[in-house]
């Protein structure tokens, strides 16, 4: 008997290990193919060219530096990478601004006609930068705008104002009225209260809208593309792609490229996962 | 007398206040509009002026064609192959990526040892650029089993060398793997999220009643999640009708068209050929088929939940 309940809380345990290991085999496998690629990169960056004919995907022992000496003392990477600093944090700093007197209106003030206008804005949501750049990219030459960051700052920031007012819009109105009731008993204007209780109440959506637009204006190829012809204007993922097109050949010094091109995005992944994946959520599951 | 003083004075009051209100509005929504007005949506209505003409883009458009250009786009035997894509991209994201992303949501869960080094892991490929991705994945593709890993497998193993991407059989194949490496870990992480949204106390209520982890996943989970699933479905659909990064630095839609998507195709004859009234038509065209779809999606939906007595 004795052993018969030992040999069944040892099938139970079992129904609970063999699931539990098959499933961190699986896990392991996809963070594998994750990984795999960008391992292969790195491995890439550390060779010379003529290894990397050879023998591409195997470990780079002894690395070979040359690749990135040669790109970080190139004028070009460092003035790319500050032509995407420029454009990521001034368009993350409108977007805050701009979205959030905006989104503050919608959430906190009664005025007649304030879904009307807010509806309006969100059909933003159904132009996507995508599609409708050509006819963006008209209208910015005919303001005489092309081939300037400023316009690039502008058609990022006025493609975020839609999702952004929504997610901004969201939280403003989670913070409880009595507050502003008592704010204004006590004298505040709205403007007041917006700025000294509901933003630094607001900090953690804050953060979650900065970090997201931050990496989608990072990531941006598409309005970079098209809006900027001179080489000393162009971000880092135009300055990417046309290296690429260019050095092509030289896969390994390509590959260094990517590489250090991609170390900005992970740094700001791993301190500000949390505010990413809290924007990201918090913009698509908004109801 | 004294008691009319105080309500008139209340009257001014309640005007200035009302007053000071509709300026703060006014103030507060107008960088907002004017960004919104000016750049979203005067554009697109220049465009549709603009999409009525042979234009070539410099000098005013004068060559009037009326509706010629949207005749030509239903026509073009390249944009219906463009459009196929994008439709066979949507089909193999629904069918293959989200469900893996939801596979990889439910395995990951709400309490594994290890899940945030997994969730890591797994949604890192986001925040690379599209650029980035794109050419780290075109060192895999390489066609030379020397130079390309993938084919230096196949050659391990002793299997024929594919010509991947530059094979247009397979090249919609290849660009929507780098795709899922790229998003499915954003799918997952909604997911993930619409799972923390789920009462725990349901489930547990199931398992007491003898429920296997199997009834429990499609009776009580799923159901519960379909909220969450419906948006990444939304989500998905979008995505994948835009999409150009990836495809333009890989491919740039060849060889011959076999991996043209709208988007690319648009960019091409806009800023490649700069036939612009023709590139607005298109840039229309692909503005009309996602109204379209957004609409009947969200229709569709709503009469879903009325009928299930959600709405």
């Amino acid at each position: 008997m004795k052993a018969l309940n030992l040999f069944r809380q040892d099938r139970k345990t079992l129904y609970k290990v063999v699931p539990r290991i098959l499933q961190y085999m699986f896990l392991s496998v996809m963070v594998l193919l994750i990984l795999v690629p960008i391992v292969i990169l790195i491995f890439g960056s550390l060779k010379t060219r003529g290894e990397m004919y050879s023998r591409p995907y195997i470990s780079p022992i002894p690395p070979y530096w040359d690749n990135y000496t040669k790109i970080l003392s190139s004028h070009s990477f460092w003035v790319f990478l500050f032509n995407s600093i420029i454009v990521t944090l001034t368009v993350t700093v409108a977007v805050l601004f701009i979205c959030g007197l905006a989104a503050f209106v919608f959430a906190r003030l009664n005025f007649r006609g304030r879904d009307v206008l807010f509806n309006i804005l969100t059909l933003g949501l159904m132009f996507p930068i995508t599609i409708a750049i050509l006819p963006v990219y008209l209208f910015v030459r005919q303001l005489g705008l092309t081939n300037s960051l400023l316009g690039v700052i502008i058609v990022q920031t006025a493609f975020q104002v839609s999702g952004n007012v929504m997610i901004m819009r969201n939280f403003f109105a989670s913070i409880p009225f009595e507050l502003q009731d008592a704010a204004y008993i006590d004298g505040c204007t709205p403007f007041t209260f917006f700025r000294l209780i509901l933003l630094p109440l607001a900090r953690p959506a804050l953060s979650a809208v900065a970090a997201l637009t931050m990496v989608v204006s990072w990531n941006d190829l598409l309005v970079p593309l098209v809006l900027i012809d001179k080489e000393e204007l162009w971000t880092l993922p135009l300055g990417t792609m046309q290296f690429q097109g260019q050095y092509g050949t030289d896969l390994a010094l390509v590959a260094a490229f990517v590489t250090l091109s991609a170390i900005p995005a992970v740094i700001f992944y791993l301190f500000a996962e949390r505010q990413l994946i809290a924007g990201l959520t918090a913009g698509a599951l908004k109801e | 007398m004294e008691k009319a003083i105080g309500s008139r004075k209340e009257n001014l009051r309640g005007l200035s206040q009302r007053a000071l209100l509709a300026l703060n509005v006014v103030l507060f929504l107008f960088p907002a509009f004017t960004l919104f007005m000016a750049f979203v949506v005067y554009p697109v209505f220049q465009s549709l002026y603009y999409s009525m003409f042979d234009w070539k883009g410099f000098g005013p458009a004068v060559d009037f064609v009326g509706l010629g250009n949207y005749q030509r786009i239903l026509t073009d035997r390249a944009f219906m192959k463009a459009l196929g894509n994008a439709l066979l991209i949507v089909l193999l994201s629904l069918g293959v990526q989200l469900p893996l992303s939801l596979a990889m949501a439910l395995m990951v869960g709400r309490n594994l040892p290890g899940r945030t080094f997994f969730r890591t892991i797994l949604f890192m490929p986001y925040v690379f650029s599209e650029v980035i991705t794109a050419i780290m994945w075109m060192g895999l593709y390489n066609p030379d089993p020397d130079r390309g890993l993938l084919n230096a497998l196949l050659v391990t193993f002793g299997l024929k060398p594919q010509a991947w991407l530059g094979d247009p059989n397979q090249v919609i194949g290849c660009i929507f793997v780098v795709l899922s490496w790229k998003y499915f870990g954003f799918h997952m992480l909604l997911y993930i999220a619409g799972l923390q949204n789920i009462p725990q106390e349901i489930e547990e209520a199931a398992l007491i009643d003898g429920a296997t982890r199997r009834q429990l996943i499609t009776y009580i989970t799923l159901p519960l999640l379909w909220g969450t699933i419906r948006t990444s479905i939304y989500l998905s659909v979008l995505g994948a009708l835009q999409q150009f990064g990836i495809i333009w630095v890989m491919t740039k839609g060849g060889p011959v068209n076999a991996s043209d998507v709208m988007a690319t195709y648009m960019y091409r004859y806009s800023f490649v050929r700069f036939q612009l009234g023709y590139g607005s038509a298109v840039a229309l065209v692909m503005l009309l088929i996602s109204l379209l779809f957004s609409v009947a999606y969200l229709r569709l939906i709503r009469q879903q939940d009325y009928l299930s007595g959600r709405y």
